[in-house]
């Protein structure tokens, strides 16, 4: 690179994305990507610092500084490869990462403003490289002749899956759904990760050597200790997420059309049922919806209920703006859409019809309290206060715990009170040979979060399988 | 992996097949179901696992022809394959050391009735079943399940084989009789307005009764919630959960209309399905 030059402060090159009001007739994606000439121009921002504070941010420790330098030179598929050595998934990241939280949060131009477009930049790239058939695949390491089970192909999974294979070792994923991707596959909408690019990152780590057994549920087809005892494999990495979903035990939440966010997100995502009858899989339709709950699942089924249709959306959350643990943006883009936001208020029973399809919504207003355990103001009814919205769908979006199917039947993995996993900083759970990463550990948060719970224990089961007695957890 | 070794029309409109799923046949316990998917554009539907050949390694299910799904799932050829199975899903059923127990199955719930029956056989119970249909040439499997009961009865809606009615009058017979409570249990399996029936002759008697839900599910591992049912007052997943649950318990009104949910994409699916076949 040239010697330091004072660039005069540009602001970022916005991405070209769909209006709110065509988007909202299909299920494409909303964000357009960047030209390569947006690429560059936005790349040409980063001032390359010498001590990268954007690395800070990185859960993957992707070379940021290094692949924008790269799309500065136009050499993106290089630069795609650059960060390929730390992050196997990079057009998933580009698109799902929370960067405002992380790289970008640290990133020296948005203390005076705003903060290089790392995430768009990354999903450029990674497009680039993929649409343009530019994919290359790693030198071939030596193998170590050890096997490593990967119990999910959600994003912890795949990233041990893919870190792993690159270090000699035979992987393979198990997953219980008939696609890989867990959650990028089941939860995330089309319009935010579209399949298909989960599908070809998926492809990609297939060629790189993975197996990939679909439709397998360890735990009920195969057990933890069966993967050790009869398949011979020397660790197992359990990344199952948190897919449990959480009901509020109102009277009238089994009426039909009142969904879990999951199960809603389920049809309509990996099971295609915004494309019924084309597939198979049906969903409750109607003008009216109510998403309960404010994080980022009550905001991308909002949104995928407003694609099927639907023309008055509410979000009904119970607390204020200010505690909706969703993303800014997310918020922002339900806006758009023209989501209603039903603040401080939380429904109290459902009402059918004969048919047993629900049809009201009885709500309770609330006002913010103390600070409770988590930080946020505590929600209070308003006593006497009290409101109806008809509606024909509500979606339950609180979150979700762990699911027992797997851990039920893995013997010396112990669980904490919620049921999730005990595991030490590396993912080293109680049982000698399993690490456990993600979601089914922290409980429900990140994609980026789950792959950084990855890559450090594919890290760290690759120093134990490589070295010679090695203590598994200090007495 | 699922592919499907032999099929054969039963009687009209149930199909048993024979597929290959070695893991599955290896693990499955009586009462317990599978997930499949008839191809990639297919429902996730529930199939309970009618029998099982841990050394073939096999898995027979028993279907019967009601919608799309189920249309699709029949009309695949011998050496072809379902998109997905996946199993054996939720708990098998409690065998335990009774004096005896009532088998009750009704329609093509004798599938699953089958497997749990012999279960019980196995370990000494004295099995006593009671087999219902619409008419005679509805019944299927009535040497199977004979073979593995110490007494076996059918009954007839129109009275065309065994005994005229339904399953509940017999039912009653004999929990009446049963003067000194040698019937540990009954199970129901079969429609849900059957089962539900069964659930309330049995009631007064106080004998156990379980009932193995079919619900709508798509995931069938918990993640859903899709299944749910409500039993005694709290919601339970039939996936996880269940299939069997305590029959008293169950809220059969709930899970009826929870059965209709989707009655008109249902139809609408299946009309198109057909058109397809037929063009």
């Amino acid at each position: 690179m040239t010697a330091k030059k004072k660039r005069p402060r540009t602001p970022r090159v916005p991405m070209p994305e769909q209006t709110p009001s065509q988007r909202i007739q299909n299920f494409d994606e909303v964000p357009l990507g960047y030209t390569p000439e947006q690429a560059q121009a936005e790349a040409e921002r980063c001032l390359q610092c010498k001590k990268p504070a954007c690395l800070k941010g990185c859960p993957v420790n992707v070379d940021i500084p290094g692949f924008i330098g790269l799309v500065v030179e136009g050499k993106f598929a290089e630069a795609a490869r650059r960060i390929k050595t730390t992050n196997c998934l990079p057009a998933v990241c580009g698109r799902v990462c929370p960067q405002e939280s992380q790289c970008e949060a640290q990133c020296v131009l948005g203390k005076k403003g705003e903060p290089s477009a790392i995430g768009r930049l990354e999903r450029f790239v990674a497009d680039y490289e993929r649409e343009n058939n530019l994919i290359e695949l790693p030198a071939k390491t030596t193998p170590t002749g050890k096997k490593v089970a990967v119990v999910g192909a959600g994003p912890a999974g795949l990233t041990v899956a893919g870190d792993l294979i690159c270090l000699g070792y035979e992987v393979t994923v198990f997953e219980a759904f008939h696609k890989p991707g867990g959650v990028l596959a089941y939860g995330i909408p089309e319009f935010r990760m579209p399949k298909r690019i989960v599908q070809q990152e998926v492809d990609y780590l297939c060629k790189l050597g993975v197996n990939l057994e679909l439709n397998q549920v360890v735990g009920k087809s195969i057990s933890v200790d069966e993967l050790f005892d009869e398949e011979g494999f020397d660790a197992v990495f359990v990344g199952v997420g948190a897919g449990l979903p959480y009901f509020m035990g109102v009277p009238g939440e089994s009426l039909g059309g009142v969904y879990s966010a999951s199960e809603y997100l389920t049809r309509a995502n990996l099971m295609r049922a915004y494309d019924f009858p084309n597939y198979d899989t049906p969903i409750v339709r109607g003008k009216t919806v109510c998403v309960v709950g404010g994080g980022n699942v009550a905001m991308d089924s909002a949104r995928t209920a407003r694609r099927l249709g639907a023309e008055n959306v509410y979000i009904v959350y119970r607390r204020s703006r200010q505690e909706m643990p969703a993303r800014g943006e997310e918020i922002h883009h339900a806006e758009e859409e023209g989501i209603i936001f039903k603040l401080l208020c939380s429904p109290i029973e459902y009402l059918g019809d004969d048919r047993s399809m629900v049809r009201q919504a009885r709500c309770q207003e609330m006002e913010l309290g103390e600070p409770d355990a988590s930080g946020r103001r505590r929600p209070i009814p308003k006593p006497g206060a009290e409101f109806t919205i008809d509606t024909e769908i509500v979606i339950v979006a609180i979150g979700s715990g762990a699911n027992p199917i797997l851990t039920r039947n893995a013997k010396g993995v112990d669980l904490n009170r919620r049921g999730y996993i005990v595991a030490n900083d590396t993912g080293r759970t109680t049982r000698p040979g399993v690490w456990a990463g993600g979601d089914i550990v922290t409980g429900s948060a990140t994609v980026i979060l789950a792959m950084g719970a990855g890559k450090t224990a594919a890290a760290d089961i690759h120093q134990y399988l490589t070295a010679e007695n090695g203590q598994w957890l200090p007495e | 992996m699922s592919k499907i070794l032999e099929k054969k029309e039963l009687v009209p409109n149930i199909y048993e097949l024979l597929v290959a799923a070695p893991r599955i046949a290896r693990k499955t316990r009586p009462g317990q179901f599978v997930v499949v998917m008839a191809d990639e554009q297919g429902e996730r539907i529930p199939l309970t696992i009618a029998d099982f050949d841990r050394d073939r390694g096999t898995v027979t299910l028993v279907l019967m022809v009601v919608g799309t799904s189920s249309k699709k799932i029949a009309r695949i050829s011998v050496g072809e394959s379902m998109a997905a199975i996946i199993g054996p899903l939720g708990v098998a059923s409690e065998i335990e050391k009774l004096d005896t127990v009532v088998m009750v199955a009704g329609g093509v719930g004798t599938a699953p009735v089958y497997p749990i029956a012999r279960g019980f056989k196995e370990a000494g119970v004295r099995v006593i079943s009671i087999q219902g249909a619409r008419s005679k040439d509805l019944l299927f499997w009535t040497d199977r399940l004979a073979a593995v009961s110490d007494r076996h009865v059918i009954t007839t809606d129109d009275g065309s084989a065994g005994i005229k009615g339904l399953v509940t009058e017999p039912l009653r017979e004999l929990l009446e009789k049963d003067a000194d409570k040698k019937i540990g249990a009954v199970y129901a399996i079969g429609p849900a307005i059957m089962m539900k029936f069964c659930c309330k002759t049995t009631e007064p008697f106080g004998v156990k009764t379980v009932a193995s839900l079919n619900t709508i599910m798509i995931d069938g591992t918990g993640m859903c919630g899709g299944c749910r049912v409500d039993v005694g007052g709290t919601t339970r997943f039939t996936c996880v959960d269940g299939p069997e649950f305590d029959g008293h318990q169950v809220d059969w009104d709930m899970l009826l209309a929870r059965q209709k949910i989707y009655e008109k994409e249902e139809a609408c699916s299946l009309e198109r399905y057909i058109e397809t076949i037929e063009a």
